[in-house]
């Protein structure tokens, strides 16, 4: 049988950010600087990635903008063929550099914002003005006429100004708009008491999308996915395990899922000495949770395996502690209680930031 | 913003339509989308480029498949409006 080919790589440029995120969805252990991946590793990677039938690029990071060569990797990426997205928090990002990416062939830009308003904003992304750099970003973007999603993430803590996040999207020109809730594991899951919403501000958020959606049709695109913790199915994580997407972590490593770092028992493969195709095909890593051999439990035979695969590994090991396990998300999981119990005890109001070298919760 | 055949459309700005050759098809892509076009689609984006307009195009269309203009002009008409209502071209 042949493996269908990756349609989409997630490179990582770096974990570096001045951003500090309470639910950043870097690995607890962030790469430094000096293990990073050289320009021309990247470029090499690129023109793999292609060869092997990717068909979009999404450059993020860490801030993907802190690594000084991007329009070199832009630029070798659109002349493979890829389609370029940057996924920025784009606090760096001036006139200058937005039109040098630009003329280096990018796609797209994503900018997540952290709130509508500017002080909630600059309180969780852990940095003084950068709410006031994202505007003059948007703006730069807008200039240089490339197209813009607004990534919104929202939780407890910001949920109640989703009208203002959408009003914030139409203001800087996006004609998309991604509302994602947090995912709760790594930096999250230690900052899960502070964040999680309660099913009053979840409803009301889902009223406020579907009423955009019907008033902004044709003007704005909203993408939003109701969360685990308030749901029976799981989602089909990253379209299911090594099935349409492959992540490069900053130091080289190949991961079928951006958090896959943080289940045990893995020996993932390095693309600084192995080849993607080889990598995407052969490695254990890749195969272990590929299509629905390997379930187990409610999952084995279910009429859902083929279209949630099961949910997402990471969450499954990081609540039961075996990554084989149903997703608890599933309201057939022997785990599903552990969701509702865990709104019940989400009353905290402080969370820690991710900083590189600090343990969650310390 | 109203698509007639006056228009003159094109691909919205972040949408390219290239070869996927992996998968020997050819494919729009957009920001987190990729669409597949299909024989019908294709033969209607090919002459998408900001200058013809719709009109043409239907001409063209009608002319190239030897069908009477008011059927093509339905379906371009109906394809492009859903177009532009996903993004994928601006009127
Ligand atoms: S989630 Fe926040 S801290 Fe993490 S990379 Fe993105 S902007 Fe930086
Ligand atoms: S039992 Fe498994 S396959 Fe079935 S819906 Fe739940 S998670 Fe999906």
């Amino acid at each position: 049988m042949t493996i269908p080919p990756p349609l989409g790589l997630l490179a990582e440029l770096t974990h570096r950010c001045p951003l500090r995120c309470p639910y950043c969805s870097n690995p607890l252990e962030l790469a430094r600087l000096a293990a990073e991946l050289d320009t021309a590793t990247w470029l090499r990677i690129f023109r793999e990635a292609a060869e092997l039938g990717v068909l979009q690029l999404h450059l993020s990071g860490g801030e993907p903008a802190l690594r000084r060569d991007l329009p070199e990797l832009i630029r070798g990426a659109a002349a493979a063929g890829l389609y370029t997205n940057l996924i920025t928090s784009a606090v760096t990002l001036d006139a200058a550099r937005v039109t040098a990416l630009a003329e280096a062939g990018l796609d797209h830009v994503q900018i997540s914002f952290q709130d509508a308003d500017p002080s909630s904003a600059d309180r969780i992304g852990g940095y003084a003005g950068g709410h006031a750099k994202k505007l003059i970003a948007a703006a730069a973007i807008r200039v240089a006429g490339l197209p813009l999603t607004l990534n919104a993430v929202v939780h407890r803590q910001n949920l109640e100004r989703l009208p203002e996040m959408i009003e914030l999207a139409l203001a800087l020109g996006a004609r998309r708009m991604e509302v994602a809730h947090v995912q709760y594991y790594g930096w999250a899951l230690a900052n899960r008491d502070a964040l999680l919403p309660t099913r009053a501000q979840l409803d009301a958020a889902t009223a406020t999308v579907d009423a955009a959606r019907a008033r902004l049709k044709g003007q704005l695109t909203i993408d939003y996915v109701v969360p685990d913790y308030h749901a029976a199915r799981p989602k089909a994580c990253m379209g299911g395990w090594a099935r349409s997407v492959m992540v490069i972590a900053p130091s080289g490593r190949a991961l079928p899922c951006h958090a896959a770092e943080s289940l045990p028992g893995f020996d993932f493969p390095n693309a600084r000495i192995q080849s993607l195709q080889d990598i995407w095909t052969n490695s254990e890593a890749f195969n272990r949770y590929r299509g629905t051999a390997w379930m187990t439990g409610p999952c084995a035979g279910c009429p859902n395996a083929e279209i949630d695969f099961g949910g997402c590994r990471c969450q499954a090991f990081a609540l039961t502690g075996n990554a084989s396990n149903t997703d608890p998300a599933c309201a057939l999981s022997p785990h599903h209680a552990l969701l509702a119990d865990a709104l019940e005890t989400a009353t905290q109001p402080h969370f820690t930031y991710r900083e590189p070298g600090r343990a969650p919760g310390g | 913003m109203s698509l007639t055949e006056a228009s003159a459309p094109r691909l919205a700005r972040g949408y390219r339509l290239r070869r996927d050759a992996a998968r020997d098809r050819m494919v729009v892509l957009g920001p987190e989308r990729v669409f597949e076009a299909d024989e019908t689609a294709l033969a209607i984006l090919a002459l998408i480029d900001g200058e013809r307009s719709v009109a043409e195009i239907i001409d063209a269309l009608a002319a190239q498949y030897a069908a009477p203009r008011s059927e093509i002009a339905g379906d371009v008409l109906e394809m492009l409006a859903d177009l532009a209502e996903r993004g994928v071209i601006a009127p």
